[in-house]
């Protein structure tokens, strides 16, 4: 029973993952930009609702609403701005450039805040620890509950979104060919700035969860940021359902590997991912012709 | 009426001067084919045209407006439309799904997904299928539909009949008449010179960049066309072929 109750744990874990990788999903499948920022711009994202919460005594929930039109202005700034530019010069800058803009958020929210521990949890009330029994011993959080419910919502609306919808197949033409997009008729350029928007958006919904399931500080990122490239790899780049799905097998090896042992929560996860990279580097080699026995080495 | 007007154009590739001092003029419901070896110039030129490629000098007027620093969407908007070298569908996308693309953008006129699919009948129970998945007869037939969509003036189309079978040549040739009839302006570049002389009404004869020949089609022979392509002064040519 243990054991079960660890997997769907591990599944609801993985609903935080899938909504803290799809706007890392979002700029990887789009623009081609790994941005090593996300996690900044979720932790940056929670401290804005909790401003507004300490400010107004809002909900957190009115404030998250209020915080995804900001980032979304953030993202389509930081597209025009910063990200266009280093497009231009291929792979490597734009990966830099993300690099850069990560160290600055943090210190500037160090700077802004302060090192203290913020959490969302207070304002929550009941939900913040509230559960419900499914069978046995087997409970499970309300707030793990809303959180995979976000999760599928979040995803299964931008799945749509991107198949069924005129401006969804812009963004899925402009980023397959963005110099032949423009040849009929979109506007290369406003399509990824609205991408980013989109992308950066997401990240309003990420740090409320963040800050509601646990406590953060000015240099909680990067953290982020492994967990979401952890769940973007292992579902497959620039796959939305795929995001879901590797949230979800990083969420249960986690989940497992601390059953295992108090250090494996964070070791079965990065073995996951190790072990699907490998896996897909050596599928992809012998997919390209080298044979199962070559690229082993066992040939010589 | 005058409706492109190229003025001593120039574009580099790089290092490459690829276009030199090119100046040409279509009009209304002229036929124009471009020919002229690999390298020679024409599809920079095109791309030129269509605003794929930033030239280093010289201007692009359409319908009389200066359109040299307009980004390539606000030229669709205009009614130019590039059919791309290599056809360059949205591989990810299906047939219907690339018509509608460019579709979103068009400008009022008699196309849309089914008269493109009227006009391309072996299109249309591949509408649903990923363009990736397409025949090069089929794909070729997508692309030209994709860019009908945005209802061009003008319509540019380059190497349309590049890696092609031959039976799918034809069946997009007689699609194109159907185009033409319409009273489509078109400028196309073929390789197959037979079957350039015979669709157009005048040719312009690119080497290296520069124009060597200009004429129209029925007042132009094969000989001269091949001297002006390989960079031979007509007469040469024929003496050369006569030792």
């Amino acid at each position: 029973m243990t054991w079960i109750n660890q997997v769907v744990q591990g599944v609801l874990l993985g609903g935080y993952y899938a909504v803290l990788a799809c706007g890392l999903s979002l700029m990887f499948g789009v623009m081609r930009i790994i941005n090593l920022a996300h996690g900044d711009l979720v932790v940056l994202a929670a401290f804005i609702i909790w401003l507004i919460v300490e400010q107004s005594g809002a909900s957190p929930f009115v404030a998250t609403l209020i915080t995804l039109p900001v980032m979304a202005l953030i993202g389509w700034a930081l597209q025009r701005g910063l990200l266009e530019r280093s497009l231009r010069t291929g792979m490597l800058v734009p990966v830099l450039t993300t690099f850069g803009l990560a160290i600055v958020l943090q210190n500037a929210m160090l700077q802004a805040f302060g090192a203290d521990m913020r959490a969302l949890a207070p304002q929550i009330g009941d939900l913040a620890f509230a559960g419900w029994a499914i069978v046995g011993e087997i409970h499970v959080g309300q707030l793990s509950i809303l959180i995979f419910v976000a999760a599928v919502l979040l995803l299964g609306g931008l799945h749509i979104f991107l198949r069924r919808t005129a401006f969804g197949r812009q963004i899925r033409a402009t980023a397959e060919d963005a110099d032949v997009a423009e040849l009929v008729g979109v506007n290369a350029r406003a399509t990824f700035a609205a991408a980013a928007a989109l992308a950066t958006a997401t990240t309003a919904l990420a740090g409320a969860l963040m800050a509601m399931r646990a406590a953060y500080d000015p240099y909680s990122g990067p953290v982020q940021l492994i967990f979401a490239f952890e769940a973007v790899v292992i579902g497959g780049i620039g796959s939305i359902w795929g995001t879901l799905v590797g949230g979800i097998v990083l969420g249960v090896a986690q989940s497992l590997g601390a059953q295992f042992h108090a250090q494996g929560f964070l070791l079965a996860g990065h073995a996951v991912f190790l072990a699907v990279l490998a896996g897909r580097l050596l599928v992809d080699r012998i997919r390209s012709g080298e044979g199962l026995q070559r690229t082993l080495g066992l040939d010589s | 009426m005058t409706m492109l007007r190229v003025d001593a154009l120039d574009a580099h590739h790089g290092l490459l001067h690829a276009v030199r001092d090119v100046s040409l003029e279509v009009a209304e419901g002229e036929i124009l084919a471009l020919i002229g070896a690999n390298g020679a110039g024409k599809t920079t030129l095109l791309r030129a045209i269509a605003g794929a490629h930033p030239p280093t000098r010289g201007r692009v007027l359409f319908d009389g407006a200066d359109i040299t620093m307009l980004p390539a969407h606000r030229r669709v908007r205009k009614g130019l439309a590039l059919v791309p070298e290599g056809r360059r569908l949205f591989s990810g996308l299906t047939v219907e799904e690339n018509l509608l693309v460019a579709g979103a953008a068009a400008r009022p006129g008699p196309w849309n997904a089914s008269t493109v699919l009227e006009v391309f009948p072996l299109l249309r129970e591949r509408r649903h299928a990923l363009a990736a998945n397409l025949s090069g007869g089929e794909q070729q037939a997508a692309a030209i539909g994709r860019a009908l969509m945005t209802n061009p003036q003008l319509l540019l189309l380059d190497e349309v009949s590049l890696g092609l079978a031959p039976v799918a040549v034809e069946t997009l040739y007689r699609s194109l008449q159907l185009l033409i009839e319409r009273s489509t302006t078109i400028v196309i570049v073929e390789q197959d010179l037979d079957r350039a002389l015979k669709v157009s009404s005048r040719i312009v004869c690119l080497l290296e960049g520069r124009i060597t020949l200009e004429g129209r089609s029925r007042d132009i022979t094969r000989n001269e066309v091949t001297g002006a392509y390989f960079g031979l002064r007509g007469a040469k040519f024929a003496e050369a072929r006569v030792s």
